[in-house]
């Protein structure tokens, strides 16, 4: 099964995609807790993509789809900006360090490498894909 | 999301009620700015109707915790639900912030 949503950029769209992710997570073997972290790790990287890439421009969309497969929950956000972002640089400022230097920002990514099993961006001639892999407990 | 404020024997809670993410998370910032330039030394925060929490909302409370300490200011939030509280964790921020079951627990740690 593979839930679809494509959505422009606009803030009140974020919580449209978490109501999106949470009712197709509802189908899945999930408690409440891991299904709100699931969605904020998608919200996160929506977040991202519409204030940092598309800077909440109406006129471009962003693309949300999860797929369920015995073993594991995929989830791929694809977005189409010419980017030089590289995952592989990312690192995280350190919790001690944002809170001294007082920062708001630093956090997203980190939630999200915590939550997920796997994070990996895929860039291809301006289409980018943000795929999130969560193992599901074997039974 | 709304925020709802009152101050009650120099005690000021901050009630959120909705999702606390990207947009909206300004608007918590502005109420610690307020408490904050007032001169508020003990800050309640009620999450009983806060529903949901993203990076930009734990960055408002990650950001004043330092200014908390500097200016001697006793933070507690109260009344947070286990899936709110979950997130909190998973940065371990429920170690940095007190965070108790409810009002009397925090009226009773905040004295």
């Amino acid at each position: 099964m593979i839930y679809y949503y494509k959505i422009n950029c606009l803030p009140k769209n974020l919580k449209l995609i978490r109501e999106f992710t949470t009712s197709a997570l509802r189908n899945m073997p999930l408690s409440d807790i891991e299904i709100n972290q699931l969605v904020l790790a998608v919200d996160e990287i929506c977040t991202n993509l519409m204030v940092h890439a598309h800077h909440y421009n109406p006129d471009e969309f962003i693309e949300v789809s999860i797929s369920q497969f015995p073993e594991a929950i995929q989830f791929e956000i694809i977005d189409r900006n010419i980017t030089d972002f590289d995952i592989s640089q990312y690192k995280f400022l350190g919790m001690t360090k944002i809170i001294q230097e007082k920062r708001k920002g630093g956090l997203g990514l980190l939630l999200v490498h915590k939550i997920m099993d796997k994070v990996e961006l895929k860039q291809e001639n301006s289409q980018n894909t943000w795929r999130l892999l969560k193992t599901l407990p074997q039974k | 999301m709304q925020i709802k404020e009152y101050t009650e024997k120099n005690i000021h809670t901050i009630e959120i009620i909705g999702d606390l993410d990207a947009s909206s998370a300004i608007q918590l910032d502005k109420a610690f700015e307020d408490a904050l330039l007032k001169g508020q030394k003990k800050i309640l925060i009620d999450c009983k109707n806060l529903m949901y929490i993203a990076s930009a909302g734990l960055g408002v409370f990650v950001s004043h915790i330092e200014s908390f300490k500097e200016q001697n200011i006793n933070c507690i939030l109260y009344n947070m639900s286990d899936k709110v509280k979950n997130i909190f964790q998973i940065l371990g921020l429920d170690s940095l912030l007190m965070i108790v079951k409810d009002r009397e627990a925090a009226l009773h740690s905040i004295q």
